[in-house]
């Protein structure tokens, strides 16, 4: 079961009141749609997470739907507003 | 020089990774926080680790489709008052077009790409989280609703 670490940014950070947790997703083709899944069953304020937040692997933006590997982090990334 | 910091920006540091002999165009781009209503500042936070890798992949990106030029950029983090620049950008090249594409380049990919949050402060206290359009974010309840986060002073 990969073991992912997820941070959370901003306004994210404030509704989840943490800024990382780890979470475990079943299956070896588990996807950061499932960690995300994981993430609004385990901890508290994520349910208010918008469905289909901005995401990243391991420094990288990808789609929800890309693989995640046992080690990943996970980031869910509030609408960027750099600049 | 890095490519995030918590203080001022200095130009001069900036110009100096750009600029050269045969490069005989430079353009710097600055971006400000503005007096929008009532805003006294905006407090920037990001994920430096993906901000940095970012910010190197873009401009890498610029390397490779102006080979000519040189491009950095630095962003500032925490707390930016009015009037003070939030991001710099200075790009030099042979002549004036190649440098004004790549400034152009590498804002534009910065507002798209960067993992960077504005929180806009306001005069009565209150805060407020900003998308890449200048709306206030969602999710984050109006100051004018009596519901903002009051930053500790």
């Amino acid at each position: 079961m990969p073991n992912i670490t997820v941070r959370f940014f901003a306004r994210y950070a404030e509704l989840t009141g943490c800024d990382t947790t780890a979470v475990r997703v079943s299956g070896s083709s588990a996807t950061v749609a499932d960690v995300l899944a994981r993430v609004r069953e385990t901890v508290p304020g994520a349910r208010d997470l918008p469905p289909r937040p901005l995401a990243a692997v391991n420094l990288r933006q990808v789609k929800l739907d890309a693989r995640v590997e046992d080690g990943d982090e996970v980031a869910l990334l509030p609408p960027l507003s750099g600049g | 020089m890095t490519y995030l910091s918590r203080n001022p920006l200095a130009v001069d540091s900036l110009l100096a990774r750009v600029q050269s002999p045969e490069r005989g165009g430079t353009c710097v781009f600055l971006g400000t926080v503005r007096s929008d209503d009532d805003v006294t500042g905006i407090d920037y936070s990001a994920y430096d680790d993906m901000a940095v890798a970012e910010i190197e992949r873009i401009l890498g990106e610029a390397q490779e489709r102006w080979v000519n030029a040189r491009v950095t950029l630095q962003h500032r983090l925490g707390l930016v008052p009015v009037g003070e620049a939030s991001i710099g950008i200075a790009a030099a090249a042979p002549h004036r077009d190649e440098a004004f594409a790549a400034c152009r380049y590498v804002i534009e990919e910065v507002k798209k790409r960067l993992p960077v949050w504005k929180k806009e402060l306001h005069a009565d206290g209150t805060t407020t989280w900003v998308d890449p359009s200048g709306r206030p974010h969602p999710l984050t309840p109006s100051p004018q609703s009596g519901e903002g986060e009051r930053i500790p002073r």
